[in-house]
Formats: structure tokens, sequence, C-alpha cells
């Protein structure tokens, strides 16, 4: 008995030293890490966006093992932090089980549908904007030939490449697109040199425009399609001015406004699934001033009327994750 | 050159470099603008200060001392075996085969089941590049990194077809029967009246892997097999004048080492995730040498410096947590600590028996 009172008494001053103030969101990243200039960076810069106009303060952390991802909910969850927001599906197999526990605490996890009553589940229809950005590079393409790069062989990032070749195979029927995956294992990532590779290996076959949706493997991928005078296309955040003239546009899944809209909400964010796609601004092929020169304005009026089609539901453009195949290739 | 007297052969040489990657990381955390007392504090704390930080820092140990002692095993009998990695993961697969093919009806049946299966697929794992060591002298280094790389490939492969579960999204096997549940340290700890944190995921393997640290201290210093691998492992030459056969030593060495990495995945896979992800080991293996390397491959050894491992992870996950100290330098304060107990050991042993070795001619005269 005395063991336990010593326990949590210790346990109760670590609590009180460490925690910020009460009720603060706390948003945990996935293994790419905070600056992986794409995911968990968008995530970042929503968390940010929401600190500075509110004036809010937030806890944060990164992951260096699975076995904290419980570790951390729990922490947050215990140390009063609320929402508590994680970034990436992974999170969800364990969140099913933690949030049961808290159910004063609300949870919000991105990619991933997690069916508890205080989670809110945000997903994103990838398979739209990559239509969009494979149309584009269709559109782009001088030799015909275009190429995808995926970080691990896993059933998203195949629901990438599988609206990408819808997207250029519906700008060109003719068009032929090389796909590589990084890796097999998390590593792949975070990989830049590999993806460097992979794309001077995609364009000795003759790829002039590549699309890359690998995390920071990607970084590589942008930087030699800029040096060998190609183009890219970014993922997740708005890349192109990792190398404005060379990124011909970036697949943008508006992570940075999920995290920042379930922020200010704060406690009262409402749960249930939310599907961000191309009806209501949750994913969109990125245009901006490093850009403008690239596309035409032939390409931008196919990809917006490809795009309001596909918002009001004339054009279905099919998901690999419902049923695991892909009807283009 | 004098040799030092035992006690500072295994205690004092490793807390003087222990001592040296400290005081270093202290100045690495100076330099960011934050306060390496604090951030002292905040790891010891959360890694031993209540059972929540136990129950972390003895999961991360246990998972470390199989590994470590895989390799210890197989560095007895000259062998460098880097492949704990893929052994493990092929463990992970093992257990995982293990636990889903039965509905279990209570643990007590799956922990052997799932223990025999981890250490199976593990041995199976070192067996190919032990063979070829052995008979063809391929180089064991080179050809179990590159087997690590065929296990990670095969794991992806499995997960991502045949053993995920239709309509998932995750690469990874469906969960574990109900009864193939290792109890945890606070269901055990329960019925005694002791409150052990009850989200910490520590559980049952420790005792198996304390059991394996005996096992392996008996092997190698209690029975002919042992004496014959340290005889290998001493002296190749040597050891075939006096008798024993090479090849079936390498091999078997590399078969229990393998066997030692697979058990891993029983703490890990069986006790924690409760389902087979993909990279179940996340740098696990190669851990596993520093712990050998750093426990100078002694089973004790081994054991208290998994430990010193396991508050390493979970004191670094606190740091983490609460302070800005990103996740790179926590990653660097942990390499300093394998640079200076694994790496530059000689750096701190050499001196140090100098010294002794001074002090001792200047006590004769």
């Amino acid at each position: 008995m005395t063991l336990m009172k010593t326990l949590m008494g210790a346990a109760a001053t670590l609590a009180l030293s460490t925690a910020g103030a009460l009720a603060d969101p706390a948003l945990i990243y996935d293994l790419g890490g905070k600056f992986d200039k794409s995911f968990n960076e968008s995530a970042h810069n929503g968390a940010s966006r929401w600190a500075e106009e509110t004036g809010g303060s937030y806890n944060e952390v990164e992951l260096e093992s699975e076995a904290q991802r419980e570790q951390f909910m729990r922490r947050f969850a215990e140390n009063g932090n609320n929402p508590v927001v994680m970034v990436g599906f992974a999170f969800g197999e364990t969140l099913g089980e933690v949030a049961p526990d808290y159910p004063d605490t609300k949870f919000v996890i991105i990619d991933m549908v997690v069916e508890e009553p205080n989670v809110r589940s945000v997903v994103f229809n990838e398979h739209e904007g990559s239509y969009l950005v494979g149309m584009m590079a269709a559109m782009a393409s001088d030799s015909g030939t275009v190429g995808f790069i995926g970080g691990m062989d896993i059933p998203l990032i195949r629901k990438f490449a599988c609206g990408y070749v819808q997207g250029v195979k519906a700008a060109n029927p003719d068009a032929t697109v090389i796909q590589n995956m990084t890796g097999t294992t998390p590593a792949a990532w975070n990989d830049p040199v590999k993806g460097s590779e992979l794309t001077k290996a995609q364009m000795s076959q003759g790829a002039d425009v590549i699309y890359h949706a690998a995390g920071g493997t990607g970084t590589g991928v942008l930087q030699t399609a800029a040096d060998e005078d190609v183009l890219g296309i970014g993922v997740d955040s708005n890349q192109n001015y990792l190398h404005p003239g060379s990124v011909l546009t970036s697949m943008v899944k508006r992570v940075d406004n999920a995290v920042y809209d379930a922020m200010s909400a704060g406690e009262d964010v409402e749960t249930g699934l939310n599907v961000m796609g191309l009806s209501n601004d949750g994913v969109a092929y990125a245009l901006d001033e490093h850009n403008e020169d690239l596309v035409t304005a032939d390409m931008k009026e196919a990809v917006d009327a490809a795009a309001e089609k596909i918002a009001n539901g004339e054009l279905e453009v099919h998901d690999y994750m419902s049923d695991n195949t892909c009807p283009a290739s | 050159m004098d040799r030092l007297p035992g006690w500072a052969d295994a205690v004092l040489v490793p807390l003087v470099s222990l001592l040296l990657a400290a005081l270093l990381s202290a100045l690495v955390i100076l330099g960011i603008g934050e306060s390496p007392v604090e951030a002292l504090r905040i790891m010891v704390v959360g890694a031993f200060g209540s059972t929540y930080g136990w129950g972390y820092t003895l999961y991360y140990a246990t998972t470390f001392m199989f590994t470590g002692l895989a390799f210890a095993v197989a560095s007895h009998a000259g062998m460098f075996n880097i492949g704990a990695e893929g052994q493990a993961m092929l463990g992970g697969l093992g257990v995982a085969l293990v636990c889903l093919a039965l509905p279990w009806p209570h643990w007590a049946l799956a922990l052997p089941a799932a223990v025999v299966g981890g250490a199976v697929f593990g041995a199976l794992w070192a067996l190919i590049p032990a063979w070829l060591q052995a008979t063809r002298g391929s180089h064991i280094v080179i050809t179990t990194i590159m087997f690590n790389l065929i296990a990670a490939a095969l794991l992806n492969y499995l997960l991502g077809g045949v053993l995920r579960p239709a309509g998932s999204v995750e690469s990874a096997t469906a969960r574990f029967p109900e009864g193939a549940t290792l109890p945890t340290l606070h269901d055990m700890l329960a019925p005694l009246g002791i409150s052990f944190s009850k989200a910490a995921p520590v559980n049952i393997s420790l005792f198996v892997a304390v059991l394996a640290c005996l096992f392996v201290w008996v092997l190698i210093w209690r029975t002919r097999l042992g004496y014959e691998i340290r005889a290998l492992g001493y002296s190749q030459t040597a050891s075939r004048y006096a008798g024993i056969g090479p090849v079936k030593i390498v091999v078997v060495a590399m078969l229990i080492s393998g066997g030692l990495a697979g058990l891993m995945a029983v703490n890990v896979v069986m006790g924690e995730a409760e389902r087979l992800l993909l990279n179940p080991t996340e740098g696990a293996g190669f851990i596993g040498i520093a712990v050998a390397l750093m426990g100078r491959n002694h089973p004790l050894g081994v054991f208290l410096a998994a430990i010193l491992f396991g508050f390493l992870y979970q004191g670094g996950g606190e740091l983490g947590l609460w302070t800005s100290i990103p996740r790179e330098l926590i990653v660097v304060i942990q390499a300093l600590v394998i640079l200076f107990t694994g790496a530059l050991d000689n750096m701190v042993r050499m001196p140090m028996e100098r010294a002794y070795g001074a002090l001792r001619r200047r006590r004769k005269a």
C-alpha cells in the first residue's frame, strides 16, 4: 500500500512538473519525423498556424518505436491534453484500444478510420488528387512516358499510384507510366539517395515527369528531377517552392487544415468520420508563383473541369483500396 | 601489459565509459540551449520513477537481452552475427504463425508453442549463412546482412498480401486470439497485492529472457558444447587439432544464436503488439551487438547492459515528450553511449591498465 502511494505520488509529481497548461492539444507525429517536408510537416504547419493565430500552446512528440504509439497517446491523455491529434494510419489499431480508456479525451486520427465515440477520423481522397496531377503529368510530358515513385510498398501508396495512372491515361491513353516503390521497410520513407537513383533510372527509360509519394525520400526525387532538368511532382504539402520551375505541381493533402480545424475546435471537436476530398478542399493540385509558368491554360482548364466532375460525382476515380486492384497500369 | 583485476574489467571500465558518454551528451544538450540536469532528471524519473517507467524500461530491456545473448553466443564461437535483426523478424513470423494457427485457450499453452515457433524460425534463418560460412567460407557478416534485407522483403511480401486480413489498410496480420495474450507484469503482480502500471507492456517474456540468460551461462561455461564453442572462438586451427569439428560447431552456435534472436519476438510481437507488424525489430538486432559488447559477452553483463539500453530508450522517449530536444539528438545521445561502451572500449581500458600497472609497480617498489 505504501509502495503504491509512493509510486502514485511520484507519478503525480511528474505529471505536475511536466504538464503544460491543462487541456492543451497534443500532436503525435509518425515515424517519418516532424520535418519530412511532407505529411508530418504539413501537420506541423497546421499546428503552428493554430498556435500563432490563437496564441495557444500545444505538446508535440516524434515517435522512435512502435511501442511508443500507445505510450504517447496514454501519456498525453493522462496529462490532460485534449484533443490528442495523431498523424498517420499506423496509429489506427492502437487508438482503437486506447480511446475507450479515456472517454473524456477526444482523439483525432488522420488517414485512418477508427470507430469509437470519442474519435474523429479524417481521411483523404488521395486517388482524386493523384488523378488530377496524373492528367497534368501526361499533358506536360514530351516523351509520353511519366514516372511514379512510391515510398514503402503499402496499399495506401498504391492508391496514389492507381489514381495517378488513371489520370495519365485519361489525358493521354497511349502514355506509359513507370512505377517504382522505394522499399519494403519504413526506412523507405526517408531515403533520399534511393529516391534520386530511382529518378535517374526512370529517366533512362524515358520518363520526363515524375510524381513521388514517398515522404522524405521524395526530396531526393525532386532534387534529382531539378538537377537533370525534368519535372517532378510533389506530394502531401505544397512542394513547388523546393525547386521553382522544376516542380510541375504538388498533390496537396490539406493535413494542415485537418489539424488546424481539430485544434481550433479544441475539446468540442466533432467526432466521427470526416472525408476530405475534392468536394471540400481536402485534396488539391498546387498552383502558385513557383509553377505558374509550367502550367498551361489548356492544362488548367482540363484539370479544373475534371476536378469539378469528380467533386459533383459525374466522374469516379477508382480507389485501389476498395478492392486492392487497379483497372489501369 | 598488466591486466586489470576482474571487478575493474567488468564494472569500472564500462562505468567510466558511461560517464564519458554522459559528459559528452551533457555538452550536446547544453549546445542546443537545454539544461542537461533537467534532461537527466526527466530521463531518470521517466525510466525509473514509476512502475509505468519501469514497465517500459524492462520491456525494451527484455528485447535487448534476447538479441544481446544472440550476439554473445555467436561471438563465443568467433562469429560476428550481424543478422539478429533478420533472424528476429523471422522469429516474429514464427510467433505470429503459431499464435494465429489455433484458437489458443490459455496463454500457458500458447507461450511454450510461441517460444518454439520463434526460436525455430529464427534459428532456420541463421542456418544458411552458418552453413555457407562453415563449408564455403562465405563471410558471415556479409551473408547475415544480406539475410536481414531478405527477411524484411519477405515479411513485407507476406504482410502485404497473404497474411493481411481482407479489407485491412495496414500491412499487418490479424490480431492474435484472446488466449494468446501474455500476462503483463500488472496482471502477474495484482494477485500479490502489488500495484503495477497497467499501461506498461512489460510481460512474462521478461522471465523467459532471464531464463535465457541462465541457459546461455550454463551452455557456454558448463557444457561440453560450450567448451567446444569457446575453443573454436579462440583458435579454429587449435580446436580442429583437438578434434572439434568446426562445421558442426559453427552451425550449431549460429542456430542457437538465431533461435535466441527469434525469441525476442515473443516479447514484441506476442507480448506487446499482439499481431505481426512490418519491421517488428526496429533495430533491436543491432542494439544487441552493443549490448553484448558492453556486457562482455557474459549473460550477467548482457542482462545489465540491456537494462541500461532500456533506460536509454524509455528515458529518450520521455525526453521527446516533455522537452523540445529533437528526436535526432536523442539518437545522438544513445549513439554516444554505444560508441563509448562498444567501439571505444580500449580507449578507456588501456590507460586504466597502464595506470593500474604503474600503481602496482610503485607499491612493490
